[in-house]
């Protein structure tokens, strides 16, 4: 394992130092338990949304905590879902008595961790709802699985609901647009490289120099198919093919795209992949209204990209547009 | 034999050795159907549990229980946290007021238990997870439990049961978890979550007789 830390077990930690100090202005960090909070949390009558999930995806989600998105994440041990004591202190800290989202991606142990805490922060008197994003094609959603995997989606969710709750949305509302977000995004992810724990310093798993998996998760579970390594073309024309016919996306259709990269994928190739993209929705007769390009959904060191589209409407663009402070994303005013 | 107070933290204490020593393995099976983080978090959240236990020390059978609880659900995550938090914070409220627990408080303790991670994961035999040790380990503890067997055979049965189960996972298709997301490819591998389960049954098999 080649990684610039100084102890596999002190990394969190040291990393969230690191973001308290980059980022005095915008958020503050706790540590028992560990949550990123908005720095000028709870704000009064607006309603609290919450995420989180494993370390190892920065910047989701500590680095899109701030004005018009996060008021707080809960960073989880590397690929590890969070604590249910976490949660509910994010929930707590939060909370400026309009309740608490809870936004949460598809995976038994985010979902059931919390569940747990929504049971707790709901005994103490916190209004919370919870919303489970799974966005992505592929993994068929079925009886014979746990369902779709939360990915890509998650970010628009958050940047969209986090906008809803700044304009004064009530708790319902924002919840509401929040499933409306998941229910017209599709995803799908594909690596060149593995990615190494720090914690486990061997390669999640083993991939040839030639070969490529597609439809990988963002913790270097495996997806649909390993094959040989194919051209840019052919990658996204299979990665938008599998997402265009899934929701589906038709001719007319406006959307917001993002093109992600995995974490060790330069922008001189997201860039490639976006124009791609660009070409294939084109020949579809599908319009990219907004564009996110760059590494916003992560898995530590992998090779690799994933392209998310939503189908948007005037709302959802408005609320896309609407101004954003965070760390790692910020536009308007 | 009748499982004390200090049998109980005897047996915790030990399970932080057991998961420590069968971290790599653990996290090995979880890295071919999972996400390899089981054996870490298993190993994380016991060695918590113990350093809990020995800074403060819980009086009685059911607040021991209560507290590793406590412990697995902050310092576990993942889905085995929940999961094995729940299952003792269940068992807790099965040997309330016990000062000693026999085969029959035994086997209801694990019992009530397992209810909680039924209820907790919503899995059915045969989905690939841990309830395909805790079901069969429990059914021949119960059987043995019928027949009058002491402690010892009661958990041997229930340990050898429980490894067969975890064996019985290999060819099985997931249902549940994160496994479930490979389809067709999670067959031909042991579970993780069943091999932490008889892991957990064989020391008590070992160290309660
Ligand atoms: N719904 C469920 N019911 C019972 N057991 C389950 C369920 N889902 C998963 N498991 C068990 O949990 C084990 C995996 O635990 P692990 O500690 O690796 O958590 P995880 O699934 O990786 O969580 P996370 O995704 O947050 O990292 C599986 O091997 C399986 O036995
Ligand atoms: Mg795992």
């Amino acid at each position: 394992m080649k990684k610039i830390i100084n102890n596999p077990d002190d990394v969190i930690n040291e990393s969230l130092a690191g973001v308290a100090a980059a980022h005095a202005d915008l958020v503050r960090v706790e540590y028992d338990p560990a949550i990123i909070v908005r720095v000028d949390a709870p704000v009064q009558g607006k309603v609290g949304i919450v995420s989180g999930g494993g370390s190892g995806h920065e910047p989701m989600h500590g680095g899109f905590v701030g004005m018009g998105m996060l008021d707080a994440a809960c960073p989880g041990d590397v690929f590890t879902s969070p604590t249910p004591d976490q949660m509910e202190a994010a929930t707590k800290a939060v909370d400026g008595g309009a309740g608490v989202l809870h936004i949460v991606k598809n995976y038994t142990g985010d979902v059931m961790n919390f569940e747990m805490a929504a049971e707790l922060a709901q005994a103490e008197g916190t209004n919370v709802e919870a919303v489970v994003i799974d966005d992505d094609v592929a993994v068929q959603d079925s009886l014979y699985t746990a369902g779709r995997r939360g990915v890509g989606a998650t970010v628009l969710a958050e940047k969209i609901c986090g906008a809803a709750a700044e304009r004064g949305d009530d708790l319902k509302t924002v919840a509401d647009l929040c499933r409306k977000v998941n229910a017209n995004s599709r995803s799908m992810g594909m690596a060149l490289t593995s990615c190494t724990v720090p914690a486990a310093g061997e390669p999640t798993f083993q991939i040839g120099e030639d070969e490529m998996e597609i439809g990988i998760g963002i913790h270097g579970e495996p997806g649909r198919e390993r094959m040989k390594v194919k051209s840019a073309k052919e990658i996204v024309g299979m990665m938008s093919e599998a997402i265009v016919s899934d929701l589906p996306f038709n001719s007319g259709d406006s959307v917001i795209a993002m093109v992600n990269g995995m974490g060790g994928t330069p922008l001189i190739e997201l860039y490639l992949v976006y124009n791609e993209l660009n070409e294939f929705l084109k020949e579809k007769g599908i319009t990219i209204a907004r564009n996110l390009v760059g590494n916003y959904i992560t898995s530590l060191e992998m090779a690799g990209c994933s392209i998310t589209l939503l189908k948007a409407d005037d709302e959802l663009l408005e609320l896309w547009d609407a101004p954003v402070l965070t760390p790692a994303l910020r536009w308007g005013e | 034999m009748a499982v004390s107070r200090d049998n109980l933290v005897a047996w915790i204490e030990a399970l932080q050795q057991v998961y420590n020593e069968n971290k790599e393995y653990l996290t090995k099976l979880d890295a071919a159907i999972g996400d390899a983080d089981h054996g870490i978090n298993m190993n994380r959240g016991f060695t918590a549990v113990k350093t809990e236990l020995e800074s403060n020390p819980p009086d009685n059978i059911a607040s021991v229980l209560k507290s590793v609880a406590m412990t697995l659900i902050k310092k576990v995550g993942g889905a085995s946290g929940p999961l094995y938090g729940t299952f003792f914070l269940r068992a807790s409220t099965a040997v309330t007021g016990k000062e000693e627990l026999d085969a029959a408080a035994v086997v209801s303790m694990f019992e009530t238990g397992f209810s909680g991670i039924i209820q907790r994961g919503k899995a059915e035999v045969g989905d690939k997870t841990m309830v395909d040790a805790w079901t069969p380990a429990l059914a021949a503890m119960n059987e043995a439990l019928d027949s009058d067997a002491s402690l010892k055979e009661v958990l041997e049965k229930g340990a050898a049961a429980a490894e067969q189960g975890m064996k019985d996972t290999i060819p099985l298709q997931a249902k549940k978890g994160r496994a479930s997301y490979l389809g067709e490819r999670s067959k031909g591998h042991q579970d993780p979550g069943a091999t932490s389960t008889c892991l957990m049954l064989q020391k008590a098999a070992e160290l309660w007789s």
